[in-house]
């Protein structure tokens, strides 16, 4: 166990160095200088030079990268170049929004699925199957801005339970916060629901045949208990690959949400950064998602090891 | 009254019949076997005492268990009675466990889900029926997992948890079929053993005659969901009566009649060959450890001869016929056909390898279901430089199909549209036709039912007089070897360990392993054939 978890978090360091050189010269080669666009078409050559070498624009690319990799290591990601403040304080500011919807609305949509799934998969075929299978379908079909107004429609401007939009902040405690954030993480959590409750029926009805569901009837278990003694943890394979997935989705994919609801998150940020070309922000922005989807993968390859003895490789 | 009574049992599902009227008993402490050939309806007949048959079928008739009718009994008493009154044992060992739970949880359960004693006493209990089924808890920890045990330890697991509450009655579904033959007596004694012990009654399922003959008390041969015949095993095998049942007998003994062999010119020359396998590394920076699969094997197989290669699994069978077949690069030695050799340099010689075709032992996964007969059986073709085209092909597919007893008018079936023994024809036929030097065999009539395995050895033995055909057959059915083979090699742990001709080793075997596999392989009795 330790030396698959030694070997996964090597792969990680070596994941992540590889992804914030792509990161930093993909976005170098792309066209736009930033201190072009920071002064306008009628800049002066001179201003325009100062304003590079201010920036630090003028230095080689691999010295402007090692001083950007160093610079995170430490917790320094620069300073915009159009807000002119350190990156890593709007990251900061950003991410005490954007993480905990992402986390919420995981939550949500674990807590959604895993019941839906297994109901549908022990009554195949049956009306409940049917049912949860058709919704599903809806879920996944519309679009989580389509779910976002209806959401604002009923619970903001009917019945006046939850603000339209904005975010409350966390500094009078979790709970306004947390309520801010409530319609969002609905409406990004149906869609998700929906396809992990289809995965989770279909991992476990795939159990469900399998030899060892039949040796634990024939030991006596009902075929409640063998569903959820048997049945569910061999399929939680599949459906941890797809929650993985599905967090780093949420924590960058909200920009749509983020725009309905008006909240200062992490993809509004990017949005605008890349609109102004404030190259800075694009890559840390990007660095840090890669990180994050790098850890949670991370994370969940863990997972499959303490759900399947057969990954602990033991040779 | 007996133990088990099953008096008239038809069942059906989704309106077809699959049981017929059957009726069975088994007593207490009895070994009763039931028989017959796939889709006979004995598996279902189990299953149908466990109340574990599938959704939409209907029984009628009785099923009683110490005089208690299983067929009305409710599904919550049945969940009580399962595990408890009546165990089971499968036929997969490999997948009959849980493989995300430990085996000492396994036999646990069957124990916990009964609250038959405290978690304490259970674990005790576990730790017992494991030492029983010799699995002894020092030298195999209740935290083992089922993927760190062999197919055969597995099965033991299964069987521990099958007694582990003392049933009454035992059902054993074709619970050796997936294993070795030495594994496979050594599970037989044990369920023997058990039966003795516990004075359990033990239903036996299995389509091999041999261990019916070994094992049973009484036989029950079944046919298309009825039974044909049944009796104690000496007088049913001294007087059969159900000329089905002497069918299934003289199949199962059935020799074949081959040609005599032409006079010795080497063929395929195999010049110690070894196969190494890359281990995992057990370190990040730990030296690179090497299995060997193949250690040093050196053999001649001749034009015109049938030779046979068997072994337990894991002796290196496969791993030797995939170098033959120059799909894995060997690592020392020589493999040469016909005096070319079948890999140069690191790439597959294609000029020797469309010399060479196979049949596998899959009649169901080995052709691709979305093409036509005619384009699976010419498969071949494209190892030839100039293949036949037009009506040249078209003969040449009439003349496959023919040679192997079907008609030129299944060319243009589907795969679907043929039955197993069927299926395996045609995968003779996409061997033949680009009329190899060499075919081999492997483990190609293994997945089939006796009657239609006696056809395809008698086709096999056709096929040598009209095409001259060498072979190399292997399988680890000793008796069908020592029937269609010339001379065999015995291989153990990647060693070939005897070689001779065919009947000499079988009748006087010289090395101590060939004698384990002889002896362990179960025989059927040389009686009552010729009384009808």
């Amino acid at each position: 166990m330790l030396r698959y978890s030694l070997k996964r978090l090597l792969s990680l360091l070596v994941s992540l160095a590889v992804a914030s050189l792509v990161i930093f010269f993909v976005v170098e080669v792309a066209p736009g200088d930033p201190a072009s666009f920071m002064l306008g078409v009628n800049a002066q050559p001179d201003t325009l030079a100062a304003l590079r070498a201010e920036l630090g624009l003028d230095l080689p690319k691999w010295q402007r990268y090692l001083a950007w990799v160093g610079g995170m290591l430490t917790g320094d990601f620069g300073t915009s170049y159009t807000y002119r403040t350190p990156v890593a304080q709007m990251i900061a500011d950003r991410l005490w929004v954007s993480l905990p919807l992402a986390l919420y609305a995981l939550t949500l949509s674990t807590l959604i699925a895993f019941p839906a799934g297994i109901y549908a998969a022990a009554r195949r075929g049956k009306p409940g199957d049917m049912a949860v299978m058709g919704a599903t379908q809806l879920g996944v079909a519309l679009p989580n801005f389509w779910f976002a107004m209806m959401m604002v429609l009923v619970f903001a401007i009917n019945l006046r339970w939850f603000s339209a939009g904005g975010f409350a902040g966390w500094q009078d405690g979790l709970l306004p916060g947390l309520k801010s954030l409530t319609l969002p993480a609905i409406s990004l959590a149906l869609p998700q629901a929906a396809i992990l409750a289809r995965v989770m029926r279909s991992a476990l009805l795939d159990i469900l045949g399998e030899d060892f569901m039949r040796t634990a009837r024939a030991k006596g278990l009902t075929r409640r208990q063998a569903l959820w003694r048997h049945g569910v943890r061999n399929a939680l394979i599949p459906v941890l690959t797809i929650i993985g997935l599905q967090f780093s989705f949420l924590l960058a994919g909200a920009i749509i949400i983020e725009q309905v609801f008006y909240l200062p998150g992490l993809g509004r940020l990017v949005f605008r950064a890349i609109s102004s070309r404030d190259l800075i922000v694009v890559e840390s922005v990007v660095m840090l998602l890669v990180f994050a989807v790098i850890v949670v993968n991370f994370a969940v390859d863990l997972a499959y090891a303490a759900v399947d003895p057969r990954l602990r490789t033991r040779t | 009254m007996s133990l088990l009574e099953i008096e008239n049992l038809t069942l059906s599902i989704g309106g077809i019949g699959i049981l017929d009227r059957v009726s069975l008993h088994v007593d207490a402490g009895e070994i009763v076997a039931v028989t017959g050939e796939s889709g006979s309806g004995k598996s279902m007949t189990a299953l149908a005492v466990m109340g574990l048959l599938p959704e939409r079928a209907s029984a009628t008739g009785r099923i009683a268990l110490d005089g208690r009718d299983l067929l009305t009994t409710p599904e919550p008493a049945m969940c009580a009675l399962r595990g408890r009154e009546i165990g089971m044992v499968f036929q997969e060992p490999m997948t009959a466990l849980n493989p995300v739970q430990t085996i000492g949880a396994q036999v646990m359960e069957t124990i916990l889900v009964h609250d038959a004693m405290p978690r304490a006493e259970a674990r005790a209990r576990a730790r017992e029926v494991l030492t029983r089924v010799g699995l002894p808890p020092e030298r195999f920890p209740l935290t083992r997992y089922p993927h760190e045990l062999s197919g055969g330890q597995r099965q033991r697991v299964v069987i521990a948890m099958a007694i582990a509450l003392r049933p009454k009655l035992l059902i054993a579904d074709e619970p050796t079929t997936a294993l070795d033959v030495t594994t496979q007596a050594q599970i037989l004694d044990l369920l023997k053993g058990l039966v003795d012990e516990f004075g359990m009654g033990l239903l036996m399922i299995t389509h091999d005659l041999a261990v019916v003959a070994g094992m049973a008390d009484r036989i029950v041969v079944m046919r298309h969901g009825a039974v044909v015949e049944t009796g104690e095993t000496r007088r049913l095998l001294a007087d059969m009566r159900h000329p089905y049942t002497r069918m299934l007998f003289e199949a199962s003994r059935h020799q074949v009649d081959l040609p005599a062999a032409p006079a010795p010119a080497p063929l395929l020359e195999v010049q110690d060959v070894v196969r190494d396998y890359r281990l995992p590394r057990t370190r990040l920076f730990a030296p690179v450890e090497h299995a060997r699969a193949v250690n040093h094997i050196s053999f001649t197989l001749n034009r015109g001869e049938r030779l046979g290669l068997v072994g337990e699994s894991g002796c290196g069978k496969s791993t030797l016929t995939r170098a033959i077949l120059g799909l894995d690069e060997v690592q020392g030695g020589s493999i040469r056909l016909d005096g070319e050799p079948v890999f140069t340099g690191h790439r597959p010689n294609l000029a020797v390898r469309r010399k060479m075709q196979v049949v596998f032992q899959d009649p169901f996964g080995s052709f691709n279901p979305r093409h036509r007969v005619d384009r699976l059986i010419t498969e071949p073709f494209h190892l030839l430089g100039d293949p036949p085209r037009g009506a040249a092909r078209d003969a040449a597919i009439a003349e496959a199909l023919t040679a192997v007893g079907l008609t030129p008018g299944d060319a243009r079936k589907y795969i679907h549209e043929f039955s197993g023994g069927q299926r395996q024809r045609i995968a003779i036929a996409r061997a033949l036709i680009i009329r190899p030097e060499l075919i081999l065999f492997d483990e190609a009539v293994s997945a089939l039912d006796v009657s239609v395995r006696a056809q395809i050895l008698d086709l096999l033995a056709e096929l040598c007089r009209a095409y001259e055909l060498t072979y190399l057959f292997i399988s680890h059915d000793l008796s069908v070897v020592r029937s269609v083979t010339d001379r065999v090699l015995v291989m153990q742990a990647g060693e070939i360990v005897e070689q001779g001709p065919t009947e000499q080793v079988f009748t006087d075997p010289q090395h101590p392993y060939t004698r384990k596999l002889i002896a362990a392989a179960p025989v059927l009795p040389e009686l009552g054939l010729g009384v009808a």
